[in-house]
């Protein structure tokens, strides 16, 4: 992080405090939605803004170096702070096609049903790509094997066949700021004892990830 | 038994190495199918003859009893084609577009086909990242350090480092390079990551 902020001291005299901040609070949030993305059993809402926002930065880093005299103490560290940087990104990115990839049918379903209003789910190009994978790995299936089945099991009912994220597993959390009455909905849905749980800043828990979404979109818990 | 075959596919795969694709059982697959047609005829001749006539309630539980295993069968079918899949994407993220002809012989026309679309979709994903694209299959471990020791497997010609210095790679030989650049050498084999 330091490297990151002393890049801005050094390379871009008397550029604004207010960019430095930017840059990394960005990283900060990058990181975050890193390891909630790790951590979730689900797709978390895409943050392609944070993204290019950082390669961006990666890009601005490396034309500075560029300019650095050969041998300079300082261009190692500043290398080892982008590659740094660029194993989160990539990282981040990957562990999303993963979920991607192994949840395409519902994560479709989804983005389908999703209204002008709600947040993103899926980046415009993560988008194409989950397209593209679905229809290929569907075609897949039905030329080798479905087509040559009786016709009554040609076809594949998604709500049955496709693999689901399980929301009911249990996470690590931190809360980020005091939470009060928290709903913790019960398991079953005749189970009728319903939870409240007061959540108190830095304190740590294991809860069912299901009624933790809104939380974690929101920023108020990060999982660990 | 119904179900063996399916089980067959199955169990092949399971027992293949880490990391290595069995040959495509087409035979396997067609065997299966196969019988899937059969117990598909025998159920739709014995629900005829139940809905023609009367006390034949009895056979009932033997449709029953076949449409579990055409089920089982369809699901088998799947899994193995799913999973090959599965390695074969791990291909793609270890060797890249081009894979090793060793590989490539196992796989099947469709797959070889499948494999194609999804390196694609995949490289122009890659592509659209950032200005100038972001290789996602770089950087898969956390970076240590900068520069890594390694050792060359085999004769690989001149290397331009990133400061525009050039490294002859001979055989045996050892370097001391930067780490993001080794990356795809060692996936290609070229190059060994020396642990001290």
């Amino acid at each position: 992080m330091a490297a990151l902020d002393e890049s801005y001291d050094e390379e871009h005299e008397g550029s604004e405090d207010e960019v430095e901040m930017t840059a990394a609070e960005a990283l900060s949030k990058l990181e975050e939605a890193w390891l909630n993305e790790k951590f979730a059993p689900d797709l978390l809402e895409t943050k392609a803004d944070l993204v290019d926002c950082m390669l961006e930065q990666i890009q601005q880093m490396e034309d500075n170096l560029k300019r650095c005299k050969k041998g300079d103490m300082r261009i190692l560290i500043h290398k080892m702070e982008i590659d740094r940087i660029r194993f989160v990104i990539s990282s981040y990115l990957r562990l999303r096609l993963e979920k991607i990839e192994k949840f395409h049918e519902e994560i479709l379903h989804r983005e389908s049903g999703r209204k002008e209003e709600d947040p993103l789910l899926l980046s415009e190009q993560e988008l194409s790509f989950a397209k593209e994978y679905s229809q290929s790995v569907k075609e897949h299936a039905k030329v080798l094997v479905l087509n040559h089945l009786p016709q009554n099991f040609q076809k594949l009912d998604r709500e049955k066949t496709a693999p689901k994220p399980d929301l009911d597993q249990h996470v690590f959390l931190k809360a980020n700021r005091n939470q009060d009455q928290v709903l913790i909905e019960p398991e079953l849905e005749d189970d009728p004892s319903a939870e409240v749980v007061d959540l108190v800043k830095d304190s740590q828990y294991i809860m069912r990830f299901r009624p933790l979404v809104p939380l974690v979109t929101d920023g108020a818990v990060s999982l660990i | 038994m119904y179900g063996d075959k399916a089980l067959e596919l199955i169990l092949e795969l399971k027992r293949a190495a880490e990391g290595s694709l069995p040959p495509y059982n087409e035979d396997g697959i067609r065997q299966v199918l196969e019988e899937t047609s059969v117990l598909y005829d025998q159920n739709q001749a014995d629900v005829l003859r139940e809905s023609s006539m009367t006390g034949a309630e009895s056979l009932l539980s033997a449709v029953q009893f076949r449409h579990t295993c055409l089920e089982r069968n369809q699901r088998c079918l799947l899994a193995y084609l799913h999973n090959r899949l599965e390695i074969i994407k791990e291909m793609r993220w270890e060797f890249g577009s081009v894979l090793p002809p060793d590989i490539k012989n196992n796989m099947s026309e469709q797959e070889s086909q499948w494999f194609n679309k999804y390196s694609k979709s995949l490289a122009s994903y890659m592509r659209s990242l950032g200005e100038e694209g972001l290789d996602l299959t770089q950087d898969r471990k956390p970076p240590k350090n900068l520069f890594i020791q390694v050792r060359c497997l085999r004769d690989f010609g001149e290397f331009e480092t990133e400061d525009g210095s050039m490294v002859v790679l001979k055989k045996n030989s050892q370097h001391f390079l930067l780490r993001s650049q080794c990356e795809p050498l060692i996936r290609q084999g070229i190059l060994e990551h020396i642990l001290s």
